[in-house]
């Protein structure tokens, strides 16, 4: 028996709030409880010292002033005020949006809300097979109407880091506001807003070993300052583009967790680089046909995202959360917590849109699995996790008709398949 | 999503997996679904002269309950004849396994396993008798 508990190797949806975190956010829920837009008392002036050295901490992760930094409730709150709150904003300037068809639904069904009510046009990029965004696509893109171009950083199911850089440098030159969701890359790969040319910016503390319900959108206030019209009306907090009290626990853990990252963010990079690479060799040193999905390079260090040939996804994760069930024989082996791109995992009965849009047919796009290492996993986890994959995945092909047929030398793109 | 306990125990422990060989006679074999959908049932049926299924075999490619469907099939239409084998319907099989609604095509997809077994060995059959005539 290798560990004792769960495995965790879901990090992409959610981590974990690291215990210094915690730690930091508990006196802002009891004692220093005050409200930080209470100007008359020290209540009110102690919370507010308290968010002010937390945006501090926040901007410094990504080079930017820390009074860029505007509060919401997450990533998908500062996606919708990025994007609809430009278009508003710059309607008279034009209405052209350009994003990729790999993007967070976050941006995507923002951009396609826009749409339907005929406040912009959107042209969703296509992207190569690794699930990278051509610059140069970009560029040739960007017309007279364009106002904004949002672009992520990281994607969360395949890993693939976008040159956002480059992007930023073509943005700037055509005169249109850039845009990155960078809710994956933030605090595990460096970002400099000032280096990238990042005008506004997404992020969520949940990702990033913070709590839930806390995130920021970075917004330039110079060379050149961005303007937007609010989603969210009210008291006129966070200059006006975002009212409602300021949630200063969540801001405290989310400044706190992001100083933990600027400061082991290259240590940590490496070593769960190390981790990811380990369950990868071992998996493909035990198993035939197993396909990586996203970039060999130049991914998040701890994605691993893997087709295994014949293999349904979602029975796959039922096997490996195994003893959350009340299945005897597996009853002893610790549940192992991982994500699929299969139709079967998917509310929309429809595989991952993003392995589609890399060119991965939906067979193998139904036999995906996301593994996302975190700080808090161990070689012990890893190699429990990899021998759990190995056996599992070889008893599914056992199962599996298809492994059968293809062992046989059946080519399977031949055959007449049975459609329902 | 939870699984009910019928679901799990035919996942972990399936019955009647494999593949008779293919020429053996009074076998009819059914292959449906497609890869691309995310399911595939092999069904196998061994027929005797008066058209009662002696033994199954199968393999799927699917979700858990896709597996447990076909796992359950096999038990389900031994001793039956081939006539009371075609009159098995799906919510059969979903009564059960309590598949839930998103889980139905699974047990579509055992049903049409087993109507395409049938006509597989009805037709193996006429040609075999034909051979021999
Ligand atoms: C790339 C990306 N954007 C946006 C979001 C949404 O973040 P939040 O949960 O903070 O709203 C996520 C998280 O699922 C994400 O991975």
């Amino acid at each position: 028996m290798y560990t004792t508990k769960a495995v965790y190797l879901d990090n992409h949806s959610t981590t974990p709030v690291d215990p210094r975190v915690l730690e930091a956010m508990l006196p802002y829920f009891t004692n220093t409880f005050g409200n930080a837009a209470s100007r008359t008392h020290g209540f009110g002036w102690e919370a507010e010292k308290a968010v002010d050295d937390a945006r501090e901490q926040i901007a410094r992760l990504i080079n930017a002033k820390s009074k860029d930094m505007v509060f919401t409730s997450g990533a998908t709150e500062s996606d919708n005020l990025a994007i609809k709150g430009v278009v508003e904003f710059y309607k008279d300037k034009g209405n052209h949006v350009v994003t990729a068809v790999t993007e967070h639904k976050a941006v995507l069904d923002t951009c396609r809300m826009l749409e339907r009510k005929g406040l912009a046009t959107v042209t969703y990029l296509p992207v190569d097979r690794y699930g990278m965004v051509d610059p140069d696509a970009v560029r040739r893109a960007i017309t007279d109407e364009t106002v904004l171009v949002s672009i992520m950083y990281a994607n969360n199911e395949v890993g693939t880091i976008n040159p956002i850089g480059e992007i930023g440098k073509i943005a700037r030159e055509k005169g249109v506001l850039f845009h990155t969701d960078a809710t994956q890359g933030v605090g595990k790969l460096p970002v400099d807003v000032e280096a990238m040319h990042i005008d506004l910016l997404s992020m969520s503390a949940h990702k990033m070993y913070g709590p839930k319900g806390i995130g920021a959108l970075y917004v330039r206030s110079k060379s050149p300052r961005v303007r937007l019209t609010a989603i969210i009306d009210g008291g006129g907090h966070e200059r006006g583009m975002r009212s409602g009290t300021l949630n200063v626990p969540g801001i405290v853990g989310f400044g706190k967790a992001c100083e933990l990252c600027r400061e082991g963010m290259a240590d940590e990079a490496q070593r769960v680089l190390r981790l990811r690479e380990r369950l990868k060799d071992f998996i493909y040193a035990q198993l035939d046909e197993v396909y990586l999905n996203g970039h060999p390079v130049h991914r998040l260090p701890g994605n691993l995202n893997v087709s295994f040939a014949y293999v349904e996804g979602e029975s796959l994760l039922m096997g490996l959360n195994g003893s959350v069930h009340p299945i005897a024989a597996s009853a002893s082996l610790p549940p192992i917590a991982v994500s699929s791109g299969s139709a079967c995992t998917s509310a929309t009965l429809e595989p991952s849109y993003v392995l589609k849009a890399l060119g991965v047919g939906d067979d193998l796009a139904h036999t995906s699995i996301r593994f996302g290492i975190g700080r808090f996993n161990t070689d012990e986890e890893i190699d429990y996790v990899g021998e759990r994959v190995v056996g599992e995945v070889r008893r599914l092909r056992d199962l599996s008709p298809l492994y059968e047929m293809a062992k046989e030398g059946i080519d399977l793109k031949s055959v007449a398949w049975q459609r329902d | 999503m939870a699984y009910s306990e019928k679901v799990l125990d035919h996942y972990s422990n399936p019955r009647n997996v494999g593949s008779f060989a293919k020429d053996e006679p009074n076998v009819g074999t059914g292959v449906v679904g497609a890869p691309e959908c995310g399911d595939v049932m092999k069904l196998q049926l061994k027929i005797s002269d008066d058209g009662v299924v002696e033994d199954a075999r199968f393999k799927t490619f699917g979700c858990g309950s896709a597996i447990a469907s076909s796992s359950y099939v096999t038990e389900l239409v031994k001793g039956k004849t081939v006539d009371e084998v075609m009159k098995i319907k799906n919510s059969e099989i979903v009564h059960e396994l309590s598949l839930p609604p998103v889980k139905i095509h699974c047990s579509v997809l055992a049903e049409d396993g087993i109507k395409a077994a049938i006509a597989d060995w009805k037709r193996r059959r006429t040609t075999d008798t034909k051979a021999a005539s």
